[in-house]
């Protein structure tokens, strides 16, 4: 088949992901970006066959078949609690394939021209960061890798191991013919660059990492496409680069945490608590049938679900409670914080899917200001979202956070498993307020009886 | 590819990305940084025509373009499957946008 073909379908494929990106930041057409994107995939892999001189295509087959179908499968069997991970680690992958791509390219002497040569190196580098680095955020997100690691003086190794590798890159770079080992000394650096910049950092600090990361791969697969002239490669990288740079912006804002806290004073449980503020009073238990009582009798309850309800799989029960008391007349929304769940929007995802509508659903700027007003907010399985010693405590490793301001609410239930503190390991004043009441046991338990009760009091 | 030119393709293709997705809504913020995962999955195009153009007698050139295949598909295939069913629960019911 002719160049021009395969030049002209890589330009239409470029131009079906910036249609099909803009298409998905709306809910109403997002799932027709996605269909296009996914077309525009399959039409580019096909044309790439069609390439001159392709050789080695029975091993690319096996290569694609493979790969495809293993991360088909996974995609497909993924709980829907655990998709943050899941992004995680095809992200990972992305930057896997770029750095191979530039090591391969190291590996056939084929790059000479001194700007090829800083591009692969750069993908090289972004690559293989994001390749590791994600991995980790996997077995984190996973429960793989249970505890922070930290080294002692860790941004000291930090940017020794980054300077270290950079240097190797640059002898990359100048050298005409660079030695092979000199090449897999530099991959084997930037893969431990990835990995000591990622395991300090704590999981409520893991989606902004993960949207940095896949930025990153972007970016590299940006560059190692001006390695290969192929500008779909290009303009798809560079755009994932700069949207994910955007969205990454987003979510620390989100948080209140700049981006280079996030990497450089990651939020850890032995710092946080113990110095500040004294929290006072004590933590109230609640029955479940006390629990019904209440909420049966309000006139609003606002719910405000976290990832512990969403471990627990308990967001259908949660919505079947919240239908029996709107049969009983009471108004019940939910309040989402932006980073409830382990990523922005992913709560919304996990609501959507147990059937919640849209029009119930409010973000932390559209039901702050109601709280007051509110007689029941209903805390699933949140904790740091709702501590309000992000507004009081400035010693507080989440202070300035924005918080959904349950305690202002008339009355607080907090659904709870135990009685530790929150994933980033900050003691939660809410527990100890006056208003507050804690409901103990897991999320899929303490609902059902509430719906037991609920029912109860119909009869 | 022309320096100056392709410099003008990424300077382009950032500001289309920052455009692309400045008014996207709260909730779609994981899917579509999921999507925007997929499409750099285009990294196997790439990784096809680097192990195509590897020497077949060399085993360490095959094996790093069958590893740079493999993950680019993986990336490709598994940012679908994810995105699609992220987004196969837009459909239907309320029309709300929901406030950035």
């Amino acid at each position: 088949m002719a160049n021009w073909f395969i030049q002209a379908s890589y330009f239409i494929v470029a131009v079906v992901f910036i249609l099909g990106l803009k298409a998905m930041s709306s809910p109403v057409t997002a799932r027709k970006g996605i269909v296009w994107a996914g077309y525009a995939m399959v039409a580019a892999t096909v044309v790439t066959f069609f390439t001159p001189d392709l050789h080695n295509v029975g091993l690319m087959v096996l290569a694609i078949v493979s790969g495809g179908a293993v991360a088909w499968w996974s995609g497909k069997t993924v709980k829907m609690t655990d998709m943050p991970q899941m992004v995680a680690i095809y992200n990972g992958m992305g930057g896997g394939a770029a750095a191979a791509i530039a090591a391969l390219e190291f590996a056939r002497g084929e790059i000479t021209d001194p700007v090829v040569a800083t591009l692969a190196v750069l993908g090289a580098l972004i690559g293989s960061v994001a390749f590791s680095g994600s991995c980790i955020a996997y077995a984190k997100l996973q429960g793989i890798m249970k505890n922070a690691f930290r080294l002692p003086n860790q941004n000291l190794v930090n940017i020794g191991l980054a300077v270290l590798t950079a240097v190797l890159g640059l002898a990359i770079i100048v050298s005409d013919t660079p030695s092979s080992t000199l090449i897999v000394l530099f991959f084997v650096l930037a893969l431990a660059l990835g990995a000591i910049l990622t395991s300090p950092i704590g999981g409520a600090d893991m989606p902004v990492v993960i949207s940095l990361l896949n930025a990153f791969t972007g970016l590299a697969v940006g560059f190692e496409g001006y390695v290969l002239g192929n500008p779909a490669l290009i303009v798809a990288g560079i755009v994932v680069g700069a949207s994910g740079t955007l969205l990454t912006q987003l979510m620390a804002k989100a948080m209140n945490r700049p981006i280079t806290n996030v990497i450089f004073t990651p939020i850890s449980g032995a710092a946080a608590g113990g110095e500040g503020e004294v929290i006072e009073g004590t933590m109230k238990e609640f029955s479940a049938l006390d629990a019904a009582s209440v909420m049966r009798y309000a006139s609003k309850v606002a719910i405000v679900p976290g990832y512990g309800m969403a471990v627990a799989g308990a967001q259908h029960k949660v919505w079947e409670m919240a239908q029996l008391l709107e049969e009983g007349g009471v108004e019940v929304v939910f309040a989402i914080h932006p980073v409830a769940g382990r990523m922005p929007g992913h709560m919304n995802v996990l609501l959507a899917e147990a059937g919640v509508p849209y029009d119930k659903i409010f973000d932390l700027e559209e039901i702050n200001a109601d709280f007051p007003q509110i007689d029941v907010a209903l805390v699933i399985g949140a904790n740091d979202v709702v501590n309000p010693v992000a507004r009081t405590d400035k010693t507080s490793p989440i202070y300035g956070m924005p918080i959904l301001n349950v305690d202002m609410a008339q009355n607080v239930i907090v659904v709870k498993r135990g009685k530790g503190a929150g994933y980033s390991g900050i003691e939660n004043a809410l527990f100890y307020k006056d208003n507050c009441r804690m409901l103990y046991g897991s999320a899929q338990e303490a609902i059902a009886q509430v719906i037991t009760h609920v029912k109860a009091l119909e009869s | 590819m022309e320096g100056y030119a392709a410099l003008y393709i990424f300077m382009l293709a950032a500001f289309t990305g920052y455009e692309v997705i400045s008014r996207v809504p709260v909730i779609l913020h994981t899917p579509l940084m999921s999507g925007s995962n997929f499409v750099h999955g285009v990294v196997l195009v790439g990784a096809m025509v680097v192990l195509g153009h590897a020497d077949p007698e060399d085993p360490v050139q095959l094996v790093i373009g069958f590893i740079a295949v493999f993950l680019g598909a993986a990336n490709a295939a598994g940012g679908y499957v994810v995105t699609e069913r992220m987004l196969a629960m837009f459909k239907g019911g309320n029309k709300k946008e929901g406030g950035a």
